[in-house]
């Protein structure tokens, strides 16, 4: 989240490279609970569409996000194949589901560019910074940014 | 500093406990059942209460404690005559005893109306002589009451720890404590081995020696037992005292050293400050929090963190979900019948159970100190309102949770005045009516299935059902011409804002009505109910759960989706006849039951869920009552199964949700929401999810 900035020096950071809606994004490995495969949910009322439901995590009630929804592409049809990656933002505990997830990308600290600024949609808004990789490149997802805290549903 | 606010929270929390056992011991009195024991018992728990609250400067605590005390040592000495009127001022003492801890607590100044009077009758018991000099009469009080039993013996214990007792991390001060308990002492300390120069002093050396006259005690059992683990690692002597002498006089001739301390004693343990002023006591320091407590009831309790049993309930209902889980496996499996797994499985079961119900008795408590605190509120409200009444408690060990006896204080509270000012006639009126002139008020606590009942009983008037339905008619809740029934009229005094102004007393009716007495009780999952009988009285019943994380559920199936209501709210269950439904506006159904006419609410229609066409005699019909809404029926697919269900939060990982209250997790591991009735009742008109779609752009 904040560590490269405070502390620019070559420091380690560790991330998940996953695919949402087609595209390449990653998530700081210190957010990260665990991975899981999808497993049907149960559906809550009145929630908004990036919400799919909840999910029973040994005895934890824990909402289940539709991230490509969420960062404004198409709908996942959720299979078997797909994962969900429990995270942890600030004080909560929420499943992310996602197309794939492919490795754990280790760069120093200053590896992590700023993103570009430029017109603004729901999922540029969210991303903190970029990472090369070979010839391409990887997003990083502020999570706290992208589901804020207060009240995730606002409906 | 840290540890001081928790040291303060231990004071408080040792001062319930003795203020149970004092409100214990002062009904024994004024029954008749006390014996020297009891007084004994009584003086012990306000003497620590002064103690304790000695060493924390609560000062106002300290004083009224001490005049109750000295009141309480004339008693014991047998100087004071028991009788009704001393009787009643002890009783309202400890009243104010325990208000004044409540309100040390809450750090608010204590009400000095309530207090006065009673520290002036106190007052009137002691007679003029030792007005002033408070810490001189204790001495004094002590020196009399060997007098008064001069036959007995006593010991002389000479102990002197070594340096081994200090390194195994004994405290002299704990047995000197439990020396006291053995009976009034004297000790006195002798500190001649003191080496002069202070850097020749070794921290852990045994350098004092400690002499108590303990007296009427017939032998040295008790005195030994105390050193039993200790007696390899000091000097110790008992010897039989010969009591010719006066105590006082056998302190004087001890070694003149300078640092010398008397310390007079009586059964209770010493009060903090008596023992700080020490100035060589190396061991023993900053230890009030030890000296508030009794050396007698050192183990009988634990002391745990409730968030400690939280997670261990949590982990426990996970337990017996996972075990409900493996057994759907298994049976899918299909294995042999002849399997051992399955008695095993049973096994399993069968601990798990065991398991729950021993976790779930952690946080069970007593429903004794609540009762206590009823009936100090209710003698006080029987006090301000001239009335004679007589208070009865019954099963006062039933259990509940701790969460629930918590929140039980205020509702019950305002039950009880109100039964004090409304329902109990004064003695005149009872009189007029052939009832004796004392009014009865019972407050009793039982189990019954799964389930707590508390009534609040009194032999009052009963309720004026005629004033009730013309106040809620001038109150524009009811209709001025609706005719109901007696038990409508009975829940109108529910009703939000039914509160009559028009009676204002400075017990009852300060702004709160019994609308709020239901709300919160509702908000611990319970029910209320009343039954009154003209001219013999009124009863309120409340039920509640016995616990909050575990609730009594209907499964049922909403749009094939599987949820959860809260049987508390359900009254019956229906399957309509086409006969029995008419329909209202345009989507609007009524159902009539009984003659009364009340509104459909479609469920799945209220969850947002697209309508299947399934007419209302397809379904089953769930009548709830809410607050909002008297009555009401919810409309579900189908009815599969009533079973206690564990409640879990929606609020930490996600938020709250219009109309559910939370969920559980059933058998198969799936998630099944909490209906909350009230809020589907409540919004009235359907909430049309689909035309938004909401998410407001979050980030």
């Amino acid at each position: 989240m904040s560590q490269q900035a405070e502390s620019p020096q070559a420091k380690q950071l560790e991330f998940v490279t996953l695919v949402a809606g087609g595209q390449n994004f990653c998530v700081e490995i210190t957010q990260i609970r665990e991975i899981r495969r999808w497993t049907p949910v149960t559906i809550l009322p009145h929630s908004p569409p990036h919400v799919l439901g909840v999910i029973n995590l040994r005895g934890a009630v824990i909402p289940i996000i539709d991230l490509a929804v969420k960062m404004g592409f198409e709908k996942i049809q959720p299979t078997e194949r797909h994962v969900i990656i429990i995270t942890a933002i600030d004080e909560r505990i929420v499943g992310l589901l996602v197309e794939s997830v492919s490795e754990i990308l280790g760069v120093s600290a200053e590896m992590v560019r700023d993103t570009p600024r430029g017109p603004e949609d729901p999922a540029t808004r969210a991303i903190q910074g970029i990472i090369p990789v070979a010839d391409d490149m990887t997003k990083i997802i502020n999570l706290s940014a992208l589901l804020p805290s207060p009240d995730p549903v606002a409906a | 500093m840290t540890s001081a606010p928790s040291i303060l929270d231990t004071f408080f929390e040792e001062c319930e406990d003795l203020i149970v056992a004092l409100t214990e011991g002062l009904t024994e009195m004024r029954e008749g059942e006390a014996d020297d024991e009891t007084v004994n018992a009584v003086f012990r728990s306000v003497h620590s209460i002064k103690g304790a609250a000695g060493a924390f400067s609560l000062d106002e605590l300290v004083g009224f404690a001490h005049k109750f005390e000295t009141v309480l040592d004339e008693l014991r000495a047998h100087r004071l005559k028991t009788d009704d009127n001393l009787l009643r001022v002890l009783q309202r003492a400890g009243d104010v005893l325990a208000d004044l801890v409540e309100a040390a607590r809450d750090n608010i100044p204590a009400n000095r109306d309530q207090v006065d009077p009673v520290l002036n009758e106190l007052q009137s018991f002691l007679g003029d002589a030792d007005d002033e000099h408070e810490e001189e009469f204790v001495f004094e009080a002590m020196a009399l009451d060997f007098g008064a039993q001069p036959v007995q013996a006593g010991y002389r214990v000479s102990f002197k720890p070594n340096h081994e007792f200090y390194a195994c991390g004994h405290d002299p001060l704990l047995i000197l404590k439990a020396l006291c308990a053995l009976g009034p002492a004297q000790i006195t300390v002798d500190c001649d081995a003191l080496p002069d120069d202070f850097a020749a002093y070794d921290w852990e050396g045994g350098y004092l020696r400690w002499v108590v006259e303990i007296d009427d005690l017939g032998n040295d059992l008790g005195i030994l037992e105390i050193f039993q683990f200790v007696d390899d690692l000091c000097e110790l002597s008992v010897t039989p005292r010969e009591d010719d002498a006066e105590p006082q006089d056998e302190i004087a001739p001890a070694p003149a050293a300078p640092p010398e301390i008397v310390v007079v004693n009586d059964p209770a343990p010493t009060p903090a400050p008596a023992t700080a002023p020490t100035p060589d006591s190396v061991p023993q320091t900053a230890i009030p929090k030890a000296d508030s407590k009794p050396a007698k009831r050192s183990a009988t309790s634990l002391r745990v963190d409730p968030e400690r049993v939280d997670r261990l309930i949590n982990a426990v209902g996970e337990l017996i979900i996972n075990q409900s889980v493996i057994s759907q496996r298994l049976e899918k499996a299909k294995l042999p019948n002849s399997s051992e797994l399955f008695a095993d499985l049973d096994d399993y079961k069968l601990l798990a159970r065991e398991i729950q119900e021993g976790v779930m008795a952690i946080r069970a408590q007593p429903v004794k100190p609540l009762f206590q605190r009823m009936l100090r509120i209710a003698r006080e409200a029987a006090d301000g309102t001239g009335k004679d009444v007589a208070l009865l408690t019954d099963g006062e060990n039933t259990e509940v949770d701790k969460t629930v006896v918590e929140r039980l204080a205020d509702p019950l509270t305002h039950m009880i005045r109100n039964a004090i000012d409304h329902g109990i006639e004064s003695p005149a009126q009872r009189k007029a009516v052939g009832k004796p002139a004392q009014g009865v008020l019972s407050l009793t606590a039982r189990q019954r299935s799964g389930s707590i009942v508390i009534e609040i009983a009194d032999d009052g008037a009963g309720l004026n059902r005629k004033r009730i339905h013309e106040i809620a008619i001038k109150k524009g809740l009811v209709a001025g011409d609706a005719v109901l029934s007696e038990q409508e009229i009975d829940q109108l005094l529910f009703a939000p804002g039914f509160s009559t102004a028009a009676e204002v007393t400075n017990l009852s009716g300060r702004g709160v009505g019994m609308d709020v007495v239901k709300t919160a009780i509702t908000a611990l999952g319970g029910r209320v109910a009343i039954a009154s009988m003209p001219g013999k009285g009124t009863t309120f019943s409340i039920t509640l759960p016995l616990t909050l994380a575990v609730m009594d559920g209907m499964i049922i199936n909403v749009g094939g989706q599987t949820m959860v209501v809260p049987i508390s709210s359900i009254l019956e269950s229906i399957r309509p006849n086409a006969a029995d439904l008419s329909r209202i506006g345009l989507n609007g159904e009524l159902l009539r039951i009984r003659g009364e006419y009340v509104p459909i609410i479609d469920l799945a229609d209220r969850l947002g869920q697209p309508r299947d066409g399934r007419s209302m005699t397809e379904r089953v019909l769930l009548l709830i009552q809410t607050e909002a809404v008297p009555q009401c029926a919810l409309a579900v697919d189908d009815i599969y199964d009533q079973r206690q269900v564990v409640v879990k939060s929606m609020l930490g990982n996600y938020g709250a949700i219009a109309g559910i209250s939370g969920a559980t997790i059933l058998g198969d591991g799936k998630i099944a929401l909490i209906i909350d009735p009230d809020a589907i009742a409540q919004n009235a008109r359907p909430l049309n999810y689909e035309e938004e779609p909401a998410h407001v752009a979050a980030g």
